[in-house]
Protein backbone atom coordinates (compact mmCIF):
# COMPACT_ATOMS: atom_id res chain seq x y z
CA UNK A 1 0.00 0.00 0.00
CA UNK A 2 1.05 3.56 -0.56
CA UNK A 3 1.75 6.02 1.79
CA UNK A 4 -0.75 8.15 0.11
CA UNK A 5 -3.21 5.86 0.04
CA UNK A 6 -2.80 4.88 3.85
CA UNK A 7 -3.54 8.73 4.74
CA UNK A 8 -6.58 8.72 2.14
CA UNK A 9 -7.93 5.47 4.23
CA UNK A 10 -7.42 6.77 7.36
CA UNK A 11 -9.91 9.33 5.96
CA UNK A 12 -7.82 12.27 7.36
CA UNK A 13 -5.38 15.59 5.31
CA UNK A 14 -2.36 15.08 6.89
CA UNK A 15 -0.79 17.40 4.74
CA UNK A 16 -2.96 20.00 5.12
CA UNK A 17 -3.14 19.95 8.30
CA UNK A 18 0.66 20.22 8.48
CA UNK A 19 0.53 23.39 6.79
CA UNK A 20 -0.74 24.88 10.02
CA UNK A 21 2.54 23.91 11.89
CA UNK A 22 5.51 25.97 10.76
CA UNK A 23 7.90 24.67 13.28
CA UNK A 24 7.41 21.33 10.64
CA UNK A 25 9.13 23.32 7.92
CA UNK A 26 12.73 22.64 9.16
CA UNK A 27 15.52 20.93 8.75
CA UNK A 28 17.76 19.36 11.37
CA UNK A 29 20.94 18.30 11.03
CA UNK A 30 20.42 18.77 6.92
CA UNK A 31 17.41 16.51 7.31
CA UNK A 32 13.66 17.32 7.24
CA UNK A 33 12.43 17.02 11.24
CA UNK A 34 10.72 14.46 12.19
CA UNK A 35 8.45 15.52 15.48
CA UNK A 36 7.84 12.30 17.17
CA UNK A 37 8.25 13.81 20.90
CA UNK A 38 4.49 14.98 21.17
CA UNK A 39 4.32 13.36 24.43
CA UNK A 40 6.41 15.74 26.31
CA UNK A 41 4.81 18.69 24.42
CA UNK A 42 2.74 19.14 20.97
CA UNK A 43 3.83 21.57 18.51
CA UNK A 44 1.42 24.52 17.64
CA UNK A 45 -0.15 25.66 15.12
CA UNK A 46 -0.45 29.54 13.69
CA UNK A 47 -4.05 29.41 15.40
CA UNK A 48 -2.61 29.31 18.67
CA UNK A 49 0.58 31.55 17.96
CA UNK A 50 -1.72 34.34 16.29
CA UNK A 51 -3.88 34.50 19.25
CA UNK A 52 -1.16 34.78 21.52
CA UNK A 53 0.64 37.54 19.38
CA UNK A 54 -2.39 39.57 18.93
CA UNK A 55 -3.30 39.82 22.67
CA UNK A 56 0.11 40.89 23.39
CA UNK A 57 -0.12 43.53 19.95
CA UNK A 58 -3.24 44.51 20.71
CA UNK A 59 -5.16 43.63 23.71
CA UNK A 60 -2.56 43.75 26.22
CA UNK A 61 -3.97 44.57 29.60
CA UNK A 62 -4.50 42.89 33.02
CA UNK A 63 -7.95 40.78 33.66
CA UNK A 64 -10.72 41.22 36.03
CA UNK A 65 -9.78 44.59 37.22
CA UNK A 66 -9.85 47.85 34.59
CA UNK A 67 -12.79 49.22 33.79
CA UNK A 68 -10.85 50.66 30.79
CA UNK A 69 -11.73 48.95 27.07
CA UNK A 70 -8.20 46.64 26.85
CA UNK A 71 -8.97 45.13 30.40
CA UNK A 72 -12.21 43.98 29.09
CA UNK A 73 -10.80 42.68 26.00
CA UNK A 74 -8.29 40.54 27.71
CA UNK A 75 -10.76 39.38 30.79
CA UNK A 76 -13.21 38.68 27.68
CA UNK A 77 -11.02 36.45 25.78
CA UNK A 78 -9.29 34.85 28.67
CA UNK A 79 -12.66 33.95 30.16
CA UNK A 80 -13.80 32.93 26.58
CA UNK A 81 -11.79 29.64 26.98
CA UNK A 82 -13.08 28.88 30.13
CA UNK A 83 -16.26 28.67 28.26
CA UNK A 84 -14.51 26.13 24.98
CA UNK A 85 -13.12 24.19 28.12
CA UNK A 86 -16.60 23.48 29.12
CA UNK A 87 -17.73 22.90 25.81
CA UNK A 88 -14.31 20.56 25.07
CA UNK A 89 -14.11 18.46 28.32
CA UNK A 90 -18.59 18.64 28.86
CA UNK A 91 -18.88 19.92 32.80
CA UNK A 92 -21.57 21.06 33.81
CA UNK A 93 -20.60 24.77 34.34
CA UNK A 94 -17.71 26.91 33.24
CA UNK A 95 -17.06 27.52 37.25
CA UNK A 96 -16.17 24.34 37.83
CA UNK A 97 -13.21 24.47 35.54
CA UNK A 98 -10.07 26.25 37.20
CA UNK A 99 -6.88 27.67 35.35
CA UNK A 100 -3.61 26.49 36.52
CA UNK A 101 -0.35 26.04 34.97
CA UNK A 102 -0.80 22.36 34.20
CA UNK A 103 -2.02 19.02 35.10
CA UNK A 104 0.87 19.07 38.10
CA UNK A 105 -0.27 22.16 40.09
CA UNK A 106 -3.73 20.83 38.89
CA UNK A 107 -3.11 17.90 41.09
CA UNK A 108 -1.04 20.04 43.66
CA UNK A 109 -4.18 21.94 44.10
CA UNK A 110 -6.22 19.09 45.20
CA UNK A 111 -3.75 17.63 47.59
CA UNK A 112 -2.94 20.88 49.25
CA UNK A 113 -6.46 21.96 49.44
CA UNK A 114 -8.70 18.95 49.48
CA UNK A 115 -6.09 16.73 50.59
CA UNK A 116 -4.33 18.55 53.78
CA UNK A 117 -8.24 18.88 54.58
CA UNK A 118 -9.42 15.24 54.16
CA UNK A 119 -6.83 12.73 54.62
CA UNK A 120 -5.97 12.23 57.90
CA UNK A 121 -3.69 9.10 59.73
CA UNK A 122 -4.33 5.64 58.78
CA UNK A 123 -6.45 7.04 55.38
CA UNK A 124 -5.68 5.66 52.25
CA UNK A 125 -4.98 6.56 48.85
CA UNK A 126 -4.50 4.84 45.40
CA UNK A 127 -2.50 5.52 42.83
CA UNK A 128 -1.41 3.00 39.41
CA UNK A 129 2.08 1.77 38.79
CA UNK A 130 1.83 3.35 35.60
CA UNK A 131 1.79 6.93 36.97
CA UNK A 132 3.53 9.84 35.82
CA UNK A 133 5.86 11.27 38.79
CA UNK A 134 3.13 14.40 39.11
CA UNK A 135 0.48 11.62 39.92
CA UNK A 136 3.01 10.26 42.59
CA UNK A 137 4.77 12.83 44.46
CA UNK A 138 2.26 15.01 45.43
CA UNK A 139 0.30 12.09 47.09
CA UNK A 140 3.08 11.02 48.82
CA UNK A 141 3.89 14.22 50.45
CA UNK A 142 0.30 14.47 51.36
CA UNK A 143 0.30 10.81 52.81
CA UNK A 144 3.55 11.81 54.50
CA UNK A 145 2.31 14.29 56.24
CA UNK A 146 -0.38 13.26 57.32
CA UNK A 147 0.36 9.56 58.42
CA UNK A 148 -1.72 8.20 55.53
CA UNK A 149 -0.95 5.33 53.36
CA UNK A 150 -0.12 5.37 49.64
CA UNK A 151 -1.34 2.17 47.63
CA UNK A 152 -0.27 1.15 44.38
CA UNK A 153 -2.75 -0.89 41.51
CA UNK A 154 -0.22 -3.27 40.02
CA UNK A 155 -0.06 -3.97 36.31
CA UNK A 156 0.62 -6.81 33.72
CA UNK A 157 3.23 -7.14 31.35
CA UNK A 158 1.19 -5.29 28.74
CA UNK A 159 1.11 -2.53 30.62
CA UNK A 160 -2.69 -3.00 31.61
CA UNK A 161 -3.89 -2.27 35.19
CA UNK A 162 -4.70 -5.43 37.36
CA UNK A 163 -8.66 -4.45 38.03
CA UNK A 164 -9.08 -7.27 40.18
CA UNK A 165 -6.24 -6.03 42.38
CA UNK A 166 -7.31 -2.18 42.44
CA UNK A 167 -11.13 -4.12 43.70
CA UNK A 168 -8.75 -5.60 46.64
CA UNK A 169 -7.23 -2.40 47.98
CA UNK A 170 -10.86 -0.76 47.95
CA UNK A 171 -11.75 -0.34 51.44
CA UNK A 172 -13.77 2.01 53.63
CA UNK A 173 -10.19 4.05 54.79
CA UNK A 174 -9.69 4.74 50.88
CA UNK A 175 -10.37 8.48 50.43
CA UNK A 176 -9.03 8.88 47.16
CA UNK A 177 -8.25 6.96 43.79
CA UNK A 178 -5.71 8.74 41.72
CA UNK A 179 -4.99 7.29 38.37
CA UNK A 180 -4.21 8.43 34.47
CA UNK A 181 -6.52 8.24 31.84
CA UNK A 182 -3.56 7.53 29.40
CA UNK A 183 -0.32 6.29 30.25
CA UNK A 184 2.45 8.52 28.91
CA UNK A 185 4.98 5.88 28.82
CA UNK A 186 2.82 3.20 28.00
CA UNK A 187 0.11 4.79 25.86
CA UNK A 188 -2.45 2.57 28.20
CA UNK A 189 -5.69 3.51 28.00
CA UNK A 190 -7.10 2.96 31.38
CA UNK A 191 -10.92 1.74 32.34
CA UNK A 192 -11.16 5.22 34.09
CA UNK A 193 -15.19 5.31 33.93
CA UNK A 194 -14.90 1.43 35.51
CA UNK A 195 -12.31 2.45 38.16
CA UNK A 196 -14.47 5.52 38.96
CA UNK A 197 -17.20 3.69 39.62
CA UNK A 198 -15.62 1.39 41.86
CA UNK A 199 -14.25 4.00 43.80
CA UNK A 200 -17.20 5.91 44.11
CA UNK A 201 -19.14 2.49 45.59
CA UNK A 202 -16.59 2.67 48.30
CA UNK A 203 -16.90 6.14 48.56
CA UNK A 204 -13.66 7.33 47.49
CA UNK A 205 -13.12 10.24 45.47
CA UNK A 206 -11.26 10.16 41.98
CA UNK A 207 -8.68 12.19 40.59
CA UNK A 208 -8.22 11.11 36.52
CA UNK A 209 -4.77 12.83 35.32
CA UNK A 210 -5.56 13.96 31.53
CA UNK A 211 -2.42 15.17 30.33
CA UNK A 212 -2.16 12.49 27.76
CA UNK A 213 -5.72 11.70 27.16
CA UNK A 214 -6.88 15.34 26.12
CA UNK A 215 -4.93 15.43 23.56
CA UNK A 216 -5.68 12.02 21.91
CA UNK A 217 -9.53 11.38 22.62
CA UNK A 218 -13.31 12.38 23.74
CA UNK A 219 -13.40 13.33 27.19
CA UNK A 220 -17.04 13.61 28.67
CA UNK A 221 -16.40 14.60 32.04
CA UNK A 222 -20.25 14.33 32.47
CA UNK A 223 -19.73 10.43 31.78
CA UNK A 224 -16.92 9.71 33.24
CA UNK A 225 -18.10 11.10 36.52
CA UNK A 226 -14.41 12.31 37.93
CA UNK A 227 -14.24 14.17 40.52
CA UNK A 228 -11.84 15.85 39.79
CA UNK A 229 -9.71 15.74 36.03
CA UNK A 230 -6.63 17.87 34.85
CA UNK A 231 -4.77 18.35 31.83
CA UNK A 232 -2.02 20.35 30.34
CA UNK A 233 -2.65 23.21 27.74
CA UNK A 234 0.31 22.16 26.39
CA UNK A 235 -0.49 18.98 25.29
CA UNK A 236 -3.52 19.91 23.29
CA UNK A 237 -1.52 22.60 20.79
CA UNK A 238 -1.57 25.13 23.40
CA UNK A 239 1.10 27.00 25.22
CA UNK A 240 2.43 25.52 28.11
CA UNK A 241 2.05 27.17 31.50
CA UNK A 242 -1.56 27.09 31.27
CA UNK A 243 -3.80 24.09 32.01
CA UNK A 244 -7.42 23.11 33.62
CA UNK A 245 -8.11 21.87 36.80
CA UNK A 246 -12.09 20.67 37.02
CA UNK A 247 -13.99 19.74 40.17
CA UNK A 248 -17.17 18.85 41.24
CA UNK A 249 -18.58 22.15 42.16
CA UNK A 250 -19.82 20.92 45.93
CA UNK A 251 -16.03 19.80 46.65
CA UNK A 252 -14.54 22.58 45.32
CA UNK A 253 -16.89 25.06 47.14
CA UNK A 254 -15.93 22.83 50.82
CA UNK A 255 -12.35 23.21 49.97
CA UNK A 256 -9.99 25.61 51.26
CA UNK A 257 -8.48 28.07 48.67
CA UNK A 258 -4.48 27.07 47.86
CA UNK A 259 -3.41 30.16 47.42
CA UNK A 260 -4.02 33.64 48.58
CA UNK A 261 -3.58 36.97 46.77
CA UNK A 262 -5.36 39.43 44.69
CA UNK A 263 -8.21 38.53 42.64
CA UNK A 264 -9.58 35.43 44.89
CA UNK A 265 -11.37 37.58 47.19
CA UNK A 266 -14.22 39.27 47.96
CA UNK A 267 -13.38 41.79 50.61
CA UNK A 268 -9.97 42.00 52.42
CA UNK A 269 -9.69 43.80 56.00
CA UNK A 270 -6.51 43.16 58.44
CA UNK A 271 -9.57 41.05 61.01
CA UNK A 272 -10.91 38.81 57.97
CA UNK A 273 -10.77 38.03 54.06
CA UNK A 274 -14.03 36.38 52.68
CA UNK A 275 -13.16 34.32 49.52
CA UNK A 276 -14.18 35.08 45.79
CA UNK A 277 -17.14 32.22 44.71
CA UNK A 278 -16.20 29.46 41.88
CA UNK A 279 -14.29 29.48 39.80
CA UNK A 280 -11.88 32.48 40.93
CA UNK A 281 -11.36 31.42 45.08
CA UNK A 282 -8.32 29.24 43.63
CA UNK A 283 -7.30 31.89 40.98
CA UNK A 284 -5.13 33.90 43.18
CA UNK A 285 -2.69 36.87 41.18
CA UNK A 286 -2.49 37.54 37.82
CA UNK A 287 -2.46 34.56 35.49
CA UNK A 288 -0.99 33.30 32.60
CA UNK A 289 -3.44 35.61 30.42
CA UNK A 290 -1.58 34.83 27.53
CA UNK A 291 -1.59 31.38 28.00
CA UNK A 292 -5.20 31.11 28.60
CA UNK A 293 -6.13 32.94 25.59
CA UNK A 294 -3.73 30.75 23.73
CA UNK A 295 -5.43 27.82 25.67
CA UNK A 296 -8.71 29.01 24.04
CA UNK A 297 -7.39 28.90 20.54
CA UNK A 298 -5.66 25.53 20.63
CA UNK A 299 -9.34 23.69 22.14
CA UNK A 300 -10.94 26.03 18.82
CA UNK A 301 -8.43 24.57 16.62
CA UNK A 302 -8.63 20.78 18.11
CA UNK A 303 -12.33 20.96 17.63
CA UNK A 304 -12.53 22.29 14.13
CA UNK A 305 -10.38 19.33 13.15
CA UNK A 306 -12.79 16.61 15.27
CA UNK A 307 -11.46 14.99 17.99
CA UNK A 308 -12.79 11.70 16.55
CA UNK A 309 -11.14 11.73 13.79
CA UNK A 310 -8.03 12.62 15.23
CA UNK A 311 -8.36 9.37 17.23
CA UNK A 312 -9.07 7.62 14.10
CA UNK A 313 -6.03 8.62 12.17
CA UNK A 314 -3.68 8.64 15.30
CA UNK A 315 -5.14 4.72 15.89
CA UNK A 316 -4.56 4.01 11.84
CA UNK A 317 -0.58 5.56 12.77
CA UNK A 318 -0.03 3.62 15.80
CA UNK A 319 -1.52 0.36 14.53
CA UNK A 320 0.81 0.97 11.04
CA UNK A 321 4.03 1.71 13.73
CA UNK A 322 3.53 -1.30 16.00
CA UNK A 323 3.54 -3.49 12.82
CA UNK A 324 6.76 -1.51 11.49
CA UNK A 325 8.14 -1.55 14.57
CA UNK A 326 7.59 -5.01 15.48
CA UNK A 327 9.58 -6.07 11.94
CA UNK A 328 13.06 -4.63 13.31
CA UNK A 329 15.00 -7.59 14.99
CA UNK A 330 15.87 -7.18 18.60
CA UNK A 331 13.72 -4.14 19.13
CA UNK A 332 11.17 -5.14 21.77
CA UNK A 333 7.54 -2.77 22.55
CA UNK A 334 6.98 -2.08 25.86
CA UNK A 335 3.14 -1.41 27.00
CA UNK A 336 1.41 -3.18 24.57
CA UNK A 337 -2.29 -2.71 26.16
CA UNK A 338 -5.35 -3.86 23.91
CA UNK A 339 -6.58 -0.25 24.89
CA UNK A 340 -3.61 1.53 23.29
CA UNK A 341 -3.27 5.73 22.65
CA UNK A 342 -0.55 6.66 20.23
CA UNK A 343 2.32 6.19 22.25
CA UNK A 344 5.20 4.02 20.81
CA UNK A 345 7.77 2.67 23.62
CA UNK A 346 10.52 0.06 22.95
CA UNK A 347 13.85 -1.02 23.93
CA UNK A 348 16.82 -2.13 20.99
CA UNK A 349 18.86 -5.02 22.17
CA UNK A 350 22.12 -4.02 23.53
CA UNK A 351 21.97 -0.46 22.27
CA UNK A 352 21.15 2.37 25.10
CA UNK A 353 17.91 4.82 24.57
CA UNK A 354 20.16 7.74 24.84
CA UNK A 355 22.47 6.62 22.13
CA UNK A 356 19.57 5.54 19.96
CA UNK A 357 18.36 9.34 20.44
CA UNK A 358 21.08 11.23 19.54
CA UNK A 359 21.71 9.28 16.74
CA UNK A 360 17.96 9.38 15.39
CA UNK A 361 18.74 13.18 16.19
CA UNK A 362 21.46 13.54 13.70
CA UNK A 363 18.97 11.71 11.00
CA UNK A 364 16.61 14.79 12.43
CA UNK A 365 14.01 12.72 14.38
CA UNK A 366 12.68 13.96 17.83
CA UNK A 367 12.33 11.17 20.67
CA UNK A 368 12.10 11.12 23.90
CA UNK A 369 14.02 8.83 25.57
CA UNK A 370 14.92 7.91 29.30
CA UNK A 371 12.95 7.54 32.00
CA UNK A 372 9.69 9.47 31.14
CA UNK A 373 8.77 10.82 34.18
CA UNK A 374 7.88 7.44 35.13
CA UNK A 375 10.57 5.59 36.85
CA UNK A 376 8.71 3.16 38.77
CA UNK A 377 7.10 2.04 35.01
CA UNK A 378 10.81 1.71 33.80
CA UNK A 379 11.86 0.05 36.82
CA UNK A 380 8.69 -2.61 36.36
CA UNK A 381 10.13 -3.44 33.25
CA UNK A 382 13.65 -3.08 34.33
CA UNK A 383 14.32 -1.27 31.28
CA UNK A 384 14.86 2.81 30.04
CA UNK A 385 12.76 3.57 27.29
CA UNK A 386 12.62 5.23 24.22
CA UNK A 387 9.87 6.67 23.34
CA UNK A 388 8.05 8.24 20.18
CA UNK A 389 4.80 9.74 20.87
CA UNK A 390 2.47 9.68 17.30
CA UNK A 391 0.20 13.27 16.97
CA UNK A 392 -2.04 13.66 14.56
CA UNK A 393 0.05 15.73 12.45
CA UNK A 394 2.71 12.64 11.95
CA UNK A 395 2.41 11.21 8.72
CA UNK A 396 2.70 7.32 7.93
CA UNK A 397 6.39 8.34 5.56
CA UNK A 398 7.96 9.67 9.42
CA UNK A 399 7.57 6.23 10.24
CA UNK A 400 9.09 5.14 7.53
CA UNK A 401 11.71 7.32 8.21
CA UNK A 402 11.68 6.50 11.86
CA UNK A 403 12.31 2.64 10.60
CA UNK A 404 15.13 3.87 8.53
CA UNK A 405 17.12 5.71 10.97
CA UNK A 406 17.02 2.69 13.52
CA UNK A 407 18.20 0.30 10.89
CA UNK A 408 21.41 2.79 10.88
CA UNK A 409 21.33 2.82 14.78
CA UNK A 410 21.64 -0.86 14.34
CA UNK A 411 24.39 -0.65 11.87
CA UNK A 412 26.28 1.62 14.13
CA UNK A 413 26.34 -0.78 16.75
CA UNK A 414 26.69 -3.66 14.98
CA UNK B 1 26.81 10.77 10.18
CA UNK B 2 27.46 10.65 14.03
CA UNK B 3 30.90 9.32 13.85
CA UNK B 4 32.45 12.11 14.99
CA UNK B 5 30.54 11.34 18.74
CA UNK B 6 30.08 7.24 17.80
CA UNK B 7 34.10 6.94 16.56
CA UNK B 8 35.56 3.01 16.26
CA UNK B 9 37.29 3.13 19.42
CA UNK B 10 34.41 4.74 21.83
CA UNK B 11 31.63 1.63 19.96
CA UNK B 12 35.09 -0.38 21.17
CA UNK B 13 34.82 0.40 24.30
CA UNK B 14 30.92 0.27 25.10
CA UNK B 15 30.67 -3.10 23.68
CA UNK B 16 33.69 -4.63 25.47
CA UNK B 17 34.38 -2.21 28.37
CA UNK B 18 37.95 -3.25 30.05
CA UNK B 19 38.20 -3.23 33.67
CA UNK B 20 34.39 -3.95 33.96
CA UNK B 21 34.30 -6.03 36.99
CA UNK B 22 34.15 -5.32 40.98
CA UNK B 23 37.22 -5.45 43.04
CA UNK B 24 36.94 -7.25 46.33
CA UNK B 25 40.18 -5.69 48.21
CA UNK B 26 39.49 -1.72 46.80
CA UNK B 27 40.15 0.91 49.22
CA UNK B 28 37.50 3.18 48.07
CA UNK B 29 34.51 2.86 46.30
CA UNK B 30 31.89 5.52 45.07
CA UNK B 31 28.61 5.15 43.27
CA UNK B 32 27.29 7.16 40.40
CA UNK B 33 23.94 7.71 38.74
CA UNK B 34 22.73 9.62 36.28
CA UNK B 35 19.15 10.20 36.66
CA UNK B 36 18.65 11.67 33.65
CA UNK B 37 19.37 8.63 32.05
CA UNK B 38 19.49 5.98 34.57
CA UNK B 39 22.92 5.16 34.00
CA UNK B 40 24.20 3.48 36.82
CA UNK B 41 28.06 3.05 37.65
CA UNK B 42 30.12 1.42 40.91
CA UNK B 43 33.39 2.44 40.78
CA UNK B 44 36.53 0.27 42.01
CA UNK B 45 39.79 2.56 43.04
CA UNK B 46 42.79 0.72 44.57
CA UNK B 47 44.93 3.21 46.10
CA UNK B 48 48.95 2.55 47.67
CA UNK B 49 51.29 4.88 49.27
CA UNK B 50 49.25 7.44 47.22
CA UNK B 51 49.28 5.70 43.64
CA UNK B 52 46.27 4.72 42.09
CA UNK B 53 47.43 0.76 41.28
CA UNK B 54 43.65 -0.53 39.99
CA UNK B 55 40.15 0.95 38.98
CA UNK B 56 37.64 -1.13 38.03
CA UNK B 57 33.41 -0.34 37.63
CA UNK B 58 30.93 -2.36 36.72
CA UNK B 59 27.19 -0.85 36.22
CA UNK B 60 24.80 -0.05 33.32
CA UNK B 61 24.67 2.93 30.79
CA UNK B 62 24.53 3.83 27.25
CA UNK B 63 27.85 3.69 25.04
CA UNK B 64 29.00 6.62 25.56
CA UNK B 65 29.28 6.38 29.53
CA UNK B 66 30.49 2.97 29.61
CA UNK B 67 33.03 3.62 27.29
CA UNK B 68 34.19 6.81 29.39
CA UNK B 69 34.17 5.05 32.30
CA UNK B 70 36.53 1.71 30.37
CA UNK B 71 38.55 4.32 29.22
CA UNK B 72 39.19 5.60 31.95
CA UNK B 73 40.19 3.12 34.18
CA UNK B 74 43.16 2.49 31.81
CA UNK B 75 44.33 5.99 31.66
CA UNK B 76 44.36 6.37 35.56
CA UNK B 77 46.52 3.18 36.87
CA UNK B 78 50.04 4.65 38.42
CA UNK B 79 48.85 8.21 38.41
CA UNK B 80 48.56 9.67 42.19
CA UNK B 81 45.82 11.46 43.68
CA UNK B 82 46.98 14.64 42.45
CA UNK B 83 47.37 13.17 38.95
CA UNK B 84 44.45 11.76 38.72
CA UNK B 85 42.56 14.67 40.00
CA UNK B 86 44.14 16.96 37.54
CA UNK B 87 43.00 14.69 34.47
CA UNK B 88 39.21 14.79 35.36
CA UNK B 89 39.96 18.69 35.18
CA UNK B 90 41.57 18.15 32.18
CA UNK B 91 39.08 15.72 30.84
CA UNK B 92 36.20 18.04 32.05
CA UNK B 93 37.49 21.03 30.05
CA UNK B 94 37.84 18.49 26.47
CA UNK B 95 34.23 18.46 26.75
CA UNK B 96 32.41 21.65 27.65
CA UNK B 97 35.17 24.24 26.87
CA UNK B 98 36.59 25.49 23.26
CA UNK B 99 40.17 25.18 24.72
CA UNK B 100 43.01 23.30 22.80
CA UNK B 101 43.02 19.74 23.26
CA UNK B 102 45.55 18.96 25.94
CA UNK B 103 48.60 16.54 25.05
CA UNK B 104 48.44 14.41 28.10
CA UNK B 105 44.68 13.09 27.48
CA UNK B 106 46.00 10.41 25.62
CA UNK B 107 43.52 8.11 24.33
CA UNK B 108 40.41 9.67 25.71
CA UNK B 109 40.79 12.88 23.22
CA UNK B 110 38.24 10.74 21.42
CA UNK B 111 35.58 12.69 23.34
CA UNK B 112 36.07 15.69 22.23
CA UNK B 113 33.17 15.23 19.53
CA UNK B 114 30.74 15.49 23.08
CA UNK B 115 31.42 19.43 22.55
CA UNK B 116 28.57 19.84 20.01
CA UNK B 117 26.51 17.23 22.30
CA UNK B 118 25.57 19.27 25.81
CA UNK B 119 23.30 16.57 26.38
CA UNK B 120 25.79 13.85 26.71
CA UNK B 121 28.30 16.05 28.75
CA UNK B 122 26.97 14.38 31.81
CA UNK B 123 26.98 10.44 30.33
CA UNK B 124 31.03 11.27 29.64
CA UNK B 125 31.64 12.31 32.93
CA UNK B 126 29.75 9.77 35.19
CA UNK B 127 32.37 7.72 35.71
CA UNK B 128 35.11 10.54 36.40
CA UNK B 129 32.85 12.04 38.61
CA UNK B 130 32.15 9.64 40.71
CA UNK B 131 35.81 9.12 40.20
CA UNK B 132 36.34 12.71 42.39
CA UNK B 133 34.08 11.14 45.30
CA UNK B 134 36.26 8.30 45.80
CA UNK B 135 39.14 10.10 45.92
CA UNK B 136 38.12 13.24 47.75
CA UNK B 137 36.42 11.28 50.27
CA UNK B 138 39.85 9.62 50.61
CA UNK B 139 42.05 11.98 51.15
CA UNK B 140 39.28 12.77 54.94
CA UNK B 141 40.44 9.56 56.23
CA UNK B 142 43.27 9.07 58.18
CA UNK B 143 46.74 8.31 55.78
CA UNK B 144 46.80 5.20 57.98
CA UNK B 145 43.90 3.26 56.69
CA UNK B 146 45.69 2.91 53.33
Amino acid sequence: MSTLSKQVMAGFDVDKVREDFPVLKQNIHGKPLVYLDSAATAQKPFAVIDAIRRFHEVDCANIHRGVHELSQRSTAAYEETRIKARRFLNSRSKDELIFVRGTTEGINLVTNSWGRRNVKAGDEVIISAMEHHSNIVPWQMLCEENGAKLRVIPMNERGELLMEEYEKLLNPRTRMVAVTHVSNALGTINPVRQIIQMAHQAGALTLIDGAQAAPHMKVDLQALDADFYTFSGHKVCGPTGIGILYGKSALLNAMPPYQGGGDMIKVVTFEKTTYADLPYKFEAGTPNIAGGIGLGAALDYVTQLNIDQIAAYEHALLAYGTQALSAIPGLRLIGTAREKASVLSFVMEGIHPHDIGTLLDRQGIAVRTGHHCAQPVMDFFNVPATTRALAFYNTFGEIDALVAGLHKVKEVFA
Amino acid sequence: MVHDLYQEIILDHSKRPRNCHSMPDATRQADGYNPLCGDKLKLFVKVENDIVVDVSFVGSGCAISTASASLMTESLKGKTREEALKLLEKFHELLTTDTAISQDLGKLVVFCGVRDYPARVKCATLAWHTLKSALTAELTEPVSTE
